[in-house]
């Protein structure tokens, strides 16, 4: 007896859009024999780890603090991975971005001026689309596979930070810790608030991005071109686009949002240089992309869905005294049950008995 | 169906009400840990002094921790996570956690904050931190004593204050023995990473080494000293399960006695914003059974933990010289604590180069 999964002729649209629901609803469903098997009450936990983190103001912030990185930096990576470009090394343009952007505050601390903030982003974009750019230049010059590439350049952009924070950059007043100074008052995203939120200019940027993506994917010419030519370079082609500049635009275009993305989580809350500026959102943001189907919008989505399990993931720790593994173990069911219904729209399953193989075989 | 969901709502709704209800009556006590309990290291040991202040302080307390928390963006999140969730007194135990500490302090100055490792104290963030380096000068000794090689291998972190100040006692101890004492060190760029910690262990034996020292979080290094049957010491706490064969002591961190203490302050209405460094004379740094050494070693290593522990003597005490033979401190000379906490150069002997 054997399993194989046939291409279905046709996909339904109802199941496309139903199949996210039943992901999350399995999700559920699994999560609360997971609690009940940790030996909890399964009612509670899913309150604790899916409810919760919606019901204050404060952890609906922290939701979008959380989600806006993962967003616009799945945003970038939608359009290499369209393309056919696989970008692994976002977590390095990240820091990359941070560092470039990070050069006005940490240098020239004492100019203030309300041109610094765009001044910054300006600089993090152009570092982090020059750290994507050598991933691609290495693949369209030397044929080189760039998710190796881009991946070995996410240590050399973390080693770098640590570097320069320890080194030229560690602020006097440190007593020898691996810190920069503080960044002055124009360096720094305020909040605004929005009804009963307050929420940092970075989530108003992330929500642009998306609408402008949304668009440009849609209905333009260079939506169509990164289309046709992930789909079939040979196509695109023929249409007169050139895969190797596609290549260098996409690797470019998400080196630089991961890298605005960087600096952005060190402008709203760090405010300086250190080791460690994020837990991993250049990787996590691949789930993302991929969860929101490569879909603006869905990445939005996606990037909310994922922000609030790492929320969860901390009440359940404080509310009900569960490991931190759990989370992560909910996290991996939820990414397994999306791709598995996914997988099933546009296949189905066929039990094989091994004797039609075999007859098969003869004939 | 909007009924059932209506149901279940307002029965979650209850189940936690009636939870937070109970808890209302007790002191809670908060922790973020930087690395997983399960580190059987670090982390380990700062949660066994959770587990104290629950037992010690029964009922009159509650207590809730977040382990694996990234000392980047999310610190911040999971310490006002506890501040609005009714924490009394939070304890954020790594040295990165300590300007989220300071700023989520400022937005919630009715609860007090204990920042282990740092230097930036508040009035309701007090700040405390072990004198590990007394231990490291007796393992120190005993590795000079021991070595038959005449060099150890060092596995350290990151080089901040008070991982040098610990690689400098280790000297110092280990050339009150033998002045030629060489030591060998790689840097592994993280607290807690067993693959690392083992690979470096493993190219500190090849290069000739024949006693494993650890700045490091987790057991690997010592069953690489076990597998290959030679020594080495463990770390924050005790290992000796992991490498019946090899650790000779530990360093181990007890922060129960401490967090007891704080815990009841905070129950009498007497707790303050505090510095605190205690080592071996409080028991917060404490070596267990010497073991796998001579009995010569034996003997020198319980007389310097005496002495250490009873305030006869101080590891740092002069003469001391830095690399270039310049000498930093005159016979006789205890140097500050000061001067330890901003220590970055090595003392004589030491054969790296600071990574700046």
């Amino acid at each position: 007896m054997r399993i194989e999964l046939v291409r279905r002729p046709e996909m339904s649209r109802t199941m496309m859009l139903v199949s996210p629901l039943i992901a999350v609803g399995l999700t559920v469903l699994f999560a609360a024999i997971v609690f009940a098997l940790q030996g909890h009450d399964p009612l509670t936990g899913i309150f604790y780890f899916f409810i919760e983190p919606l019901m204050s103001s404060w952890s609906l912030e922290q939701l979008v603090i959380k989600a806006t990185p993962l967003i616009i930096i799945g945003l970038g990576l939608s359009v290499c991975y369209l393309s056919n470009n696989w970008n692994i090394g976002a977590e390095g343009q990240l820091t990359i971005g941070a560092i470039t952007g990070s050069i006005l505050p940490i240098l020239y601390p004492e100019f203030v001026s309300p041109i610094v903030a765009p001044l910054m982003i300006l600089m993090a974009a152009a570092g982090g689309a020059a750290y994507g750019l050598v991933p691609a230049v290495l693949k369209t010059r030397f044929g080189t596979n760039e998710i190796l590439t881009s991946l070995m350049l996410v240590y050399v952009s973390t080693l770098f930070l640590d570097w320069v924070v320890r080194g030229p950059w560690k602020s006097p007043q440190a007593f020898g810790f691996p810190i920069t100074v503080d960044f002055n008052e124009s360096a720094v995203l305020g909040s605004f608030p929005v009804g009963p939120l307050y929420l940092n200019a970075s989530a108003f940027i992330a929500l642009a991005l998306v609408v402008v993506l949304a668009v440009v994917m849609r209905s333009t010419l260079k939506g169509f071109e990164i289309r046709v030519l992930g789909q079939s370079p040979r196509a695109g082609a023929f249409a007169g686009f050139s895969a190797r500049r596609m290549t260098s635009f996409a690797f470019a275009f998400s080196g630089a949002l991961a890298g605005v993305a960087g600096l952005m989580v060190v402008m709203t809350e760090i405010q300086k240089l250190q080791p460690v500026i994020s837990p991993g959102y250049g990787f996590t943001a691949i789930i993302v992309a991929f969860l929101g189907r490569l879909n603006p919008i869905g990445i939005l989505i996606a990037g909310l869905v994922i922000a609030l399990s790492y929320l969860g993931g901390e009440a359940i720790q404080t509310s009900m005294q569960m490991s931190s593994k759990v989370a992560t173990v909910l996290q991996g069911m939820l990414l397994f049950f999306v791709l598995a219904c996914d997988t099933l729209i546009l296949y189905r399953i066929r039990l094989v008995s091994t004797r039609s193989t075999q007859e098969q075989a003869r004939a | 169906m909007k009924k059932i969901l209506l149901l279940a709502g307002t029965a979650l709704a209850l189940a936690a009400g009636t939870m937070t209800a109970s808890a209302q009556e007790k002191l809670k006590a908060c922790w973020v840990y930087v690395g997983p309990i399960g580190d059987f290291g670090y982390s380990y040991q700062h949660d066994q002094g959770r587990l104290q202040v629950e037992k010690e302080l029964g009922d009159k307390v509650e207590t809730a921790y977040l382990e694996n928390v990234s000392e980047g963006p999310d610190a911040e999140r999971a310490i006002e996570r506890f501040a609005r969730e009714g924490c009394k007194i939070v304890f954020t135990t790594s040295f990165g956690f300590m300007d989220p500490t300071i700023k989520v302090a400022k937005k919630y100055p009715d609860v007090k904050f204990e920042h282990a490792t740092g230097f930036k104290k508040a009035d309701n963030v007090a700040i405390y931190n072990a004198r590990f380096y007394e231990g490291r000068y007796v393992i120190g000794q005993i590795a000079a004593k021991e070595s038959k090689a005449g060099l150890a291998g060092y596995i350290v972190s990151f080089p901040i204050p008070e991982v040098v100040m610990g690689i400098n006692a280790f000297m110092l101890g280990a050339q009150s023995v033998n002045p030629d004492f060489k030591v060998k060190i790689v840097w592994v760029n993280t607290w807690f990473d067993p693959g690392k910690e083992a690979d470096a262990a493993k190219a500190l034996f090849d290069q000739g080494a024949d006693i494993i020292v650890q700045h490091t979080d987790s057991t690997a290094p010592l069953q690489i000293a076990e597998e290959r049957g030679l020594k080495g010491f463990g770390q924050s706490s005790d290992m000796i399960k992991f490498a019946p064969k090899a650790q000779m002591t530990s360093i181990v961190d007890d922060w129960g006695p401490y967090y007891v203490k704080r815990v009841q302050a905070m129950l009498d209405g007497t707790w303050s914003s505090t510095d605190t460094w205690e080592g071996m004379k409080e028991g917060a740094v404490v070596l267990p059974p010497f073991a796998n050494m001579s009995d010569e070693t034996k003997k020198l290593a319980e007389e310097t933990y005496a002495k250490i522990k009873s305030g006869e003597f101080h590891p740092f005490t002069g003469p001391i010289f830095d690399q270039a033979g310049a000498e930093k401190y005159p016979a006789g000379a205890v140097v500050p604590d000061g001067d330890l906490l901003g220590m970055l150069w090595y003392v004589k002997g030491v054969d790296d180069k600071l990574p700046q």
